[in-house]
């Protein structure tokens, strides 16, 4: 009787479920390409690679903590005000962290300027805190924050690479196709730097993706 | 306790939005002055920068009071006014600008002056809108008061990659050498689409996918030039 209780509690910190909740989101259950949450930002924010990363990397932060807050709140929040709540709590994040951001890191807060806003409306982080936060404790909650920024993140990144390196021929800001190849009529792709093109790619990483992984396509 | 009452639900908003209210409001309180001291040290980099000074924050102080010799204050007519308790330096271009209820009178355009060993150059001010909020520069002249020979740009939220680039090299670069009258008429500079003879003294190469900026820039310089240019004509030793 103890015994069982004892298992009960002390599921370890890795167990395979948890182990589940950061892998999944990397690929079978991508917040973008599977979820189709968050594709607003990957059109604005993949035309240059360090952009992309930025973003990721404040996404991930506002997650983490908006899904710990959220989840430690879960047993107080009346289900009838809930969204506002979860509203409340993101939007006051966001801010905190851009007000420490122009205090500290000036440089690194003007180039996110645009972008700080954006992960206010950033579908994944409510859905997040609606489907998982709400219903789970604080530990897995963490790692699924974890899990689902990392998974919008690398998305956001491949895309960022197509567009900036077809688009204006650099990565990370370093030009990358040299000189030479403009002089013999080589020109950058104006088209990748515009939104359609990062739909476009999106696409195309869901086609490769289902057709590697056929169990994810749905059935008519 | 059950949490769907209304008394919980008002009682758990106020509660909530207190909280909130008193966490940002002293966030912001209290990391105000760092923020203000950012954004002074960065306009004296933007300034420097304007004449290919490029400064880092913590000697940005230092060389502006070094190379900066001189700061003016010049009325809507381009006369160099004298304001009690207004330094040029704490005009703020973009919130004028933006300050709908100030009259034509009430607008003043600081000119700050450079001077290292070649010589004297002086730096513009002005701000503008591109396409999703303020945008501004600093366009730095020789002394013949014509020619640019420098200049820096900033936006608030330009679209990255797009609009956005005309904070870039490459873009402000364009500038150099431009002028700004033909002969003694007041022309400034245009920012054009591909395909046009930008090798024009007066024409300046838009980005692509950002005309909406590059435009904001090019009305940008010639509505805040057009003021200077009786201070300009007057004090340039070419003939203008």
């Amino acid at each position: 009787m103890s015994e069982t209780a004892e298992v009960k509690v002390k599921e370890p910190l890795f167990s395979k479920k948890n182990k589940k909740l950061l892998t999944d989101p990397l690929n079978d259950d991508n917040p973008i390409t599977i979820q189709v949450l968050g594709i607003c930002s990957a059109l604005a924010i993949t035309v240059q690679v360090k952009q992309a990363f930025v973003m990721s990397v404040s996404v991930l932060a506002v997650m983490i903590f908006s899904n710990l807050i959220v989840s430690l709140m879960r047993n107080l929040i009346p289900s009838r005000v809930r969204i506002i709540v979860q509203l409340v709590i993101v939007a006051a994040l966001v801010i905190l962290v851009d007000q420490v951001l122009k205090a500290f890191v000036y440089d690194v807060s003007k180039q996110l300027s645009v972008f700080v806003g954006l992960i206010i409306t950033n579908c994944i982080i409510m859905g997040r805190l609606e489907a998982f936060a709400l219903a789970n404790k604080p530990f897995p909650s963490i790692l699924d924050a974890i899990g689902n920024a990392a998974g919008y993140g690398w998305i956001l990144i491949v895309v960022a690479v197509f567009r900036e390196f077809f688009g204006s021929g650099k990565l990370w800001g370093i030009q990358l196709i040299p000189q030479s190849f403009y002089e013999f009529g080589y020109f950058n792709n104006g088209l990748m730097i515009l939104p359609p093109m990062a739909l476009i790619t999106v696409g195309i990483i869901i086609w490769v993706q289902r057709s590697r992984n056929t169990k994810l396509i749905e059935s008519n | 306790m059950d949490v769907n009452k209304n008394s919980y639900i008002f009682g758990f908003s106020a509660i909530l939005v207190i909280v909130v209210a008193a966490v940002l409001s002293f966030a912001a309180e209290s990391l105000k002055p760092m923020q203000a001291e950012n954004v002074r040290i960065e306009k004296m980099q933007n300034i420097l920068t304007s004449v290919g000074i490029e400064a880092t924050p913590s000697d940005a102080g230092e060389l502006f009071d070094k190379y900066i010799i001189d700061q003016k204050l010049l009325s809507n007519k381009g006369l160099v006014v004298e304001q009690e308790g207004l330094s040029p330096f704490d005009i703020d271009a973009v919130k004028q600008y933006k300050d709908k209820n100030l009259t034509e009178d009430e607008r003043y355009y600081p000119l700050f002056t450079f001077e290292n060993e070649e010589g004297k150059k002086y730096i513009v001010p002005m701000a503008g809108k591109g396409l999703w909020g303020p945008i501004w520069g600093y366009v730095a002249f020789a002394e013949d008061m014509n020619t640019i020979v420098g200049s820096t740009f900033d936006h608030k939220t330009e679209t990255p990659g797009l609009g956005a680039e005309i904070k870039e090299d490459f873009f402000t670069e364009k500038f150099i050498g431009k002028t700004i009258f033909e002969g003694s008429e007041f022309v400034s500079v245009e920012i054009v689409k591909g395909g046009q003879p930008w090798d024009s003294p007066h024409k300046v190469d838009g980005i692509s996918g950002g005309t909406i900026t590059s435009v904001g820039v090019g009305e940008m310089m010639e509505r805040t030039l057009k003021v200077y240019v009786p201070f300009f004509k007057s004090t340039s030793k070419a003939s203008l």
